[in-house]
């Protein structure tokens, strides 16, 4: 059978045994009304306006948006615009936080088929909480729903540092059973695996165990290989089916969720309640006491390095997420939203590379991608402006998970180069 | 100020440098160094100090003269150097030595535009030029006098003395190293496979291409009627294999790319030794093979996963 390629990184799990801890609510929360992939919503409160916690903000009629919903009580102080980190302008909601809680009234969801799943999703304000930010609710809605034969639960949490899906796992394994269960029910899918790395053996035991008597839900301990979580390679090692170009997982009877988001999706059928809060992960090269922190969306990572007690001077670059696929941010003040699942930062140690030399045309980061793509051939056909070549290497499948980029000996910026690459390809 | 770095991901890199690659060669071609030193005397070292020396200079100024960054930090000059002193015989004019590192350096690599550019392996050119251009210097013709007086007995190389069907060195001598009056770094089939083995154990090569080079050349002795256990441990086949054939830059990049290069390097050595003109064609191939390497690399491009045609 064939095996894909990849990289093999120190793991950083420093905060594994970090259990969930509740962060204080901060004074005010900026909600951006754009986080998930797809078209930002349009407000529906007012400045001056006051909300509850779990209160619908904004929403879209577009197909691919997701609703979003206030995490805190307070009242709506501003409405403006932000750089969005695709570069666009989009709205965000500034709520300052009341003293006395209130929450809205919710009660338990039926669901009972595909079209009430669906709209449990979209209502939950679900979007692929491991990163990508997909709307959950699109996912779930695939029409030929009958061909769909197999449930991919990511687990695999491959970046280094971040352990917030692990504490998900640890902390609630039979909200992510249930989930299964749910999504299973409802759209007919007899097979679920729940794929996890092979370094995280407690999360493995712990499902396995919850797991067990569960008709089709298997756990696959997966070798600690980045980018294991990545889509198609989790599905690939999972069910052995592989995604062709063009096609998405549910073409192949595959629709992949993320532990976290199916977990959040029951409990907001258990509660009625929408997602107004993320686990994050808190760690860096530098930081000394490594944390799960719970926080209200829309709060800013200021807020909670000071309350971490982290000196934000020594930082030169503050990350969203993992260091092979997350975003740096270029101010503290950025909110923390749904699809986040992990600050860190790194001093100037880590923060600057080194000088970028010339190809020595080792192959390295030909051995290291997972697509079999040829990253070196990309840049220089990309350097080129050579569009045909670039289709005929099919930079289009680049799944941009950093792997060339992080073995090349000469520091080449090669999967940037893909995604320039792409971008070129579109304008074209 | 704002101090926050903003980049696009990957935000990490693995240790691995240029330098750190080419470093490792150069140790891997420390205990074939050591070889010749013990075998030839110290004057290796001279011939070595000379010829990296002037590697890196004629970097230096090249980078210098073409206004361009300079990259002799980067020790593959270094390499090229080692690689030159341990492709000719010991008792090689020290003028004609650095006559190859600049065919080398200038004409091959820095014309070219630097590292990761050249079409050619340097040192194989270099070795290769010096071959046609000073045929007496680099074969059989007489070793300075000192020399004459330290030892008298030098012999032809192996593989002449094979081709003349008069071997007297037994496959012990011949893998732990005989003196001759061939290239210094090829005598000891040891110390190369020590260097050759350190280099795959630390993953700077893979055994690909020297197990198929040498494969290729075994088995074909042994179809032609040779004796394949002489063959392979004789000549440059070695040292060609495992530090030559392997360069980056001027071999095919995937694994069948690779096959496809290693086996017609056998193929044409085999040729040359046992029907060409001269009685090594180790070098030639490996330059013929590397001329061909940009057309393997189009015919062996990996299919990506998924990818539709």
């Amino acid at each position: 059978m064939l095996k894909l390629n990849g990289v093999k990184l120190s793991h950083y799990k420093n905060s594994k045994d970090a259990q969930t801890v509740d962060i204080p609510l901060p004074p005010t929360v900026t909600i951006p009304l754009l986080q998930h992939m797809g078209v930002g919503c349009e407000p529906v409160v007012a400045v001056g306006d006051t909300v509850k916690a779990g209160q619908l903000i904004g929403d879209s009629e577009a197909a691919f948006s997701v609703p979003v919903h206030s995490s805190v009580a307070g009242t709506v102080t501003a409405i403006g615009k932000y750089v969005a980190s695709s570069g666009k302008i989009e709205t965000q909601i500034t709520i300052e936080v009341a003293p006395e809680q209130e929450t809205i009234e919710c009660a338990p969801v039926e669901v009972t088929d595909q079209a009430s799943l669906v709209a449990a999703a979209r209502a939950a304000g679900l979007a692929g909480l491991g990163g990508a930010g997909f709307p959950t609710h699109i996912k779930l809605a695939y029409k030929d729903i009958d061909k769909v034969d197999t449930l991919v639960i990511n687990g695999a949490e491959c970046e280094p540092y971040i352990t917030s899906d692990y504490r998900e796992m640890l902390e609630s394994p039979d909200d992510i059973i249930a989930g299964i269960e749910l999504v299973q029910k409802c759209l007919g899918i007899a097979n679920a695996y729940i794929g996890i790395e092979d370094n995280k053996p407690d999360a493995i035991k712990l499902l396995t165990e919850k797991a067990s008597g569960k008709a089709g839900i298997k756990v696959s301990s997966l070798p600690s290989l980045y980018p294991q979580g990545a889509e198609k390679v989790l599905i690939y090692n999972c069910t052995g089916r592989i995604i062709e170009e063009g096609e998405i997982p549910a073409d192949k009877g595959v629709i992949v969720m993320n532990i976290t988001t199916v977990a959040s999706l029951c409990r907001y059928v258990k509660t009625g309640m929408p997602l107004t809060h993320k686990r994050i992960t808190i760690d860096g090269n530098y930081v000394k006491k490594p944390m799960n922190v719970r926080v209200p969306i829309g709060t800013a990572i200021s807020y909670v390095l000071d309350w971490a007690g982290i000196h934000e001077e020594l930082a030169r670059k503050v990350l969203m997420g993992g260091p092979m696929m997350g975003m740096a941010v270029y101010d503290l003040n950025t909110p923390v939203i749904k699809n986040n699942n992990a600050i860190l930062l790194f001093d100037e140690q880590k923060a600057v590379f080194p000088r970028t030399t010339a190809c020595i045309r080792c192959g390295r980061c030909i051995d290291a991608c997972p697509m079999n793509l040829m990253p070196t051939a990309l840049e220089h056909a990309y350097d080129q402006g050579d569009v045909e070549r670039l289709k005929a290497l099919k930079v289009n499948l680049c799944i941009n998970c950093g792997c060339c980029t992080y073995v090349c000996p000469a520091k080449r910026h090669l999967a940037q180069k893909n995604t320039l690459a792409k971008g070129l390809l579109r304008k074209k | 100020m704002n101090r926050l770095i903003v980049s696009p991901s990957p935000h990490t890199r693995s240790g691995a440098t240029t330098q750190k690659i080419m470093l490792d060669v150069i140790i891997a071609l420390c205990p074939a160094l050591i070889a010749a030193v013990i075998l030839f005397g110290t004057r290796v070292l001279l011939l070595a100090a000379v010829c990296v020396g002037s590697c890196v200079l004629l970097e230096y100024l090249c980078r210098l003269l073409m206004k361009r960054d300079q990259t002799i930090d980067d020790l593959s000059a270094v390499v090229t150097g080692l690689l030159i002193a341990l492709n000719v015989p010991a008792g090689l004019p020290l003028w004609v030595a650095v006559f190859g590192c600049f065919i080398a350096i200038v004409v091959t690599k820095q014309l070219f535009g630097g590292i990761g550019q050249n079409f050619a392996n340097p040192a194989i050119t270099a070795r290769v030029i010096l071959l046609a251009s000073f045929s007496g210097y680099m074969t059989t013709r007489t070793v300075p006098q000192n020399y004459m007086a330290v030892d008298a007995i030098v012999s032809a190389t192996p593989l002449v003395k094979l081709a003349n069907g008069a071997s007297t060195s037994t496959y012990l001598q011949m893998f732990l190293g005989v003196k001759s009056t061939c290239a210094i770094g090829e005598v000891s089939a040891l110390a190369l496979l020590l260097g050759g083995i350190y280099l795959v154990a630390r993953k700077v090569i893979k055994p690909t291409v020297p197990l198929v080079f040498i494969g290729t050349v075994f088995v074909l002795s042994a179809v032609l009627g040779q004796d394949p256990l002489a063959q392979i441990l004789s000549g440059g086949l070695m040292l060609g294999a495992i530090f030559m054939a392997t360069d980056y830059v001027t071999t095919p990049a995937t694994e069948k790319g690779k096959i496809i290069f290693a086996v017609g390097c056998g193929l044409i050595t085999v040729l040359i030794r046992f029907y060409g003109g001269y009685p090594e064609g180790v070098s030639f191939a490996i330059l013929l093979m590397n001329i061909l390497s940009p057309q393997i690399d189009k015919m062996t491009m990996k299919k990506p996963l998924g990818g539709k045609a």
